[in-house]
């Protein structure tokens, strides 16, 4: 089991299962709680890529805060009941970061935990990239970068036509914003006047092969978006606090998207990761993944 | 089977999409600044908040009918197909990967674009299209058969890829064309020395050379095969075993479209003699349709001459 390289204690330490209402709006947990759950979540993905021994850790880290923020705090969903259609949404268009999605998916309850040392091998329903039709709580496939905030609008437009109040998360890495669909896509979102959507850009300002800033440079982003005509919030998407406000804020928007430019460091919580573009798709040596997770529950530091 | 009557395809499918529309809340409608030669407006004046049109950009149109199909809408989608290939990674990584239940519309296939050329004459989608796992491909080869589809693709749950083209065409169906069935091949003629199985508008062209074969003594079968995929086996097989010659017929590559598809049945199930009329991996020019089928070798004289040298050996 999860055993000794947990260093936070949380109520599921206990072996009890949380009681969250995660249809809420507002989960009730506090910060210091969040913190310890994006821990858990950091252990998570480096155990499961350690089991897989490829994969993705650098842009998994870097988005982590803000799927522990979303399913923990503010996203409207259910476990038990995946398809349950007044969720709300959230699609990782920045599919490699699987490990991530998958892991806070199973604390959430979605599979167990364990499920996640599957992550990537045969006849497992942890594919590299997720896969809708495999596993619970996924919303749509990963892989191909840039096509996620389409289907974000598509999916918009469909609760919108059906009167449901649920929102559309989209997570897109700045490295995807080169993709051209991207663009198509933000200037359709305005047209249609999504509010119900929200793309959160997780900027670690690192690619596969070096940083945005030279292999494309993607900034100013958020002035980008801003002549998009969206409603932009810039924030510091490790900070939970941050996070959960911006979506708030999200939230109360009338006529038109938001989005969400998150500042945060590619691989995160693990010193010799961050900020490397080298952990983009590399899965280091067992030592190296003791020692990232020691870093990530502040053992021996 | 039919009254002799030019129609067009694309309206009547525009039409059949309208009139679905009508009778399902849940189907909706994406374009790219091609719906009113698609006619896919039709349903956009009826229905306006199911109707999105994304502007020119082909990649987000898919990406969106995706999103829509992800939330329980059964979604008719469509353009040019020249301008929707670009969307091939879409298709194959939202609507293929996961089956999502949208129809594609592949529009103005084919050498018989005409006028606006070879950049606009899709002659690879069929072989493309059939490639990716869960898409169903068919090709209708006039408005009542065009009709049958749309009602049935909207009750079938999945991928589908439309194949239609710009030209008015022949009717070969009457209409409601209630002898259609997407998956069955349907034998329009029956004859004994060869059987020509066609798709799309080259249904026309085969029934034309089965004409002039039998002034010159040869009885040919003529076999709509308007599913290439999944691809009705046994109808080609009993062609095969009837006629002991097939040729087939499309305005199509004859790399990976409906020949192959029909060899790829005849080399596992019945190996059979057998000649493919297309377009011989060469991309078309400007011209009026008949020049070009003419030129390019995929007319009805291709197709006759095709048979008479299978049947003379």
């Amino acid at each position: 089991m999860r055993g000794i390289l947990i260093g936070s204690a949380t109520a599921a330490d206990n072996g009890e299962p949380m009681a969250i209402d995660f249809r809420a709006d507002d989960k009730g947990l506090g910060i210091a709680e969040l913190k310890d759950m994006a821990k858990r979540v950091r252990s998570d993905i480096i155990r499961a890529l350690g089991s897989s021994k490829s994969g993705h850790p650098g842009g998994s880290l870097s988005c982590t805060d803000i799927l522990v923020a979303l399913y923990f705090s503010r996203l409207r969903h259910d476990p038990k009941n995946p398809k349950w259609p007044d969720r709300d949404r959230l699609l990782l268009s920045k599919g490699h970061a699987a490990p991530a999605l998958y892991s806070v998916l199973a604390e959430c309850g979605y599979f167990p935990v364990e499920e996640l040392s599957t992550l990537r091998r045969i006849s497992s329903r942890l594919q590299g990239h997720p896969d809708p039709n495999k596993l619970p709580g996924i919303e749509i496939p990963g892989g191909p970068e840039g096509i996620g905030l389409s289907e974000g609008i598509g999916m918009a437009l469909a609760s919108r036509l059906d009167g449901r109040k649920s929102r559309i998360y989209v997570i897109i890495g700045d490295g995807e914003l080169d993709e051209g669909e991207v663009w198509e896509a933000a200037m359709a979102a305005v047209k249609f006047k999504l509010d119900n959507l929200t793309a959160i850009i997780d900027k670690n300002g690192v690619q596969q092969e070096g940083k945005t800033a030279d292999i494309m440079p993607t900034n100013p982003v958020a002035k980008k978006f801003e002549a998009f005509n969206w409603n932009v919030i810039e924030i510091d998407g490790h900070d939970i606090a941050s996070i959960i406000g911006a979506i708030d804020k999200a939230r109360e928007a009338h006529g038109g998207p938001t989005i969400i430019v998150a500042n945060t460091i590619k691989g995160k919580g693990v010193d010799f990761m961050e900020g490397r573009y080298e952990y983009h798709g590399k899965v280091p040596g067992p030592e190296l993944l003791q020692d990232a997770l020691d870093q990530i529950n502040g053992v021996g530091k | 089977m039919s009254e002799q009557k030019l129609d067009s395809m694309r309206k009547a499918l525009g039409v059949a999409i309208q009139e679905l529309g009508a009778k399902n809340i849940d189907i909706v409608v994406v374009g790219a600044d091609t719906t009113e030669s698609v006619h896919l407006d039709l349903f956009g004046k009826d229905f306006p908040d199911r109707f999105f049109n994304v502007g020119i950009a082909e990649q987000n149109m898919v990406g969106i009918a995706a999103g829509l199909a992800f939330g329980g809408k059964t979604v008719f989608c469509g353009t040019y197909m020249v301008f929707m290939e670009r969307a091939i990674d879409q298709i194959r990584n939202t609507i293929g990967y996961c089956g999502l239940d949208v129809k594609l519309i592949g529009a103005h296939t084919g050498l018989s674009v005409g006028p606006d050329g070879g950049s606009h004459q899709t002659i690879e989608d069929i072989a493309i299209m059939r490639a990716i796992p869960k898409f169903r491909v068919v090709a209708p080869c006039d408005a009542p058969s065009a009709k049958a589809i749309a009602k049935q693709a909207a009750e079938t749950r999945g991928p589908f890829y439309i194949r239609i083209v710009r030209p008015d065409s022949m009717n070969v169906y009457a209409d409601p064309a209630d002898d259609f069935k997407v998956g069955k091949a349907n034998v329009l003629r029956e004859g004994k020395d060869v059987s020509i199985i066609a798709c799309g508008i080259m249904v026309q062209e085969a029934l034309k050379a089965a004409d002039k074969l039998a002034t010159s003594g040869v009885s040919a079968s003529v076999i709509d095969c308007h599913t290439i995929k999944p691809i009705d086996e046994d109808a080609i097989v009993r062609a095969a075993s009837s006629t002991g010659r097939i040729v087939t017929a499309e305005d199509h590559n004859v790399i990976g479209g409906l020949g192959s598809a029909v060899a790829e049945v005849l080399s596992r199930k019945r190996p059979t003699p057998m000649s493919i009329v297309g377009v011989r991996d060469t991309f078309g020019e400007s011209g009026g349709q008949p020049e070009l089928m003419a030129k390019y070798g995929i007319s009805s004289d291709s197709i006759f001459e095709e048979a008479k040298r299978l049947v003379k050996t």
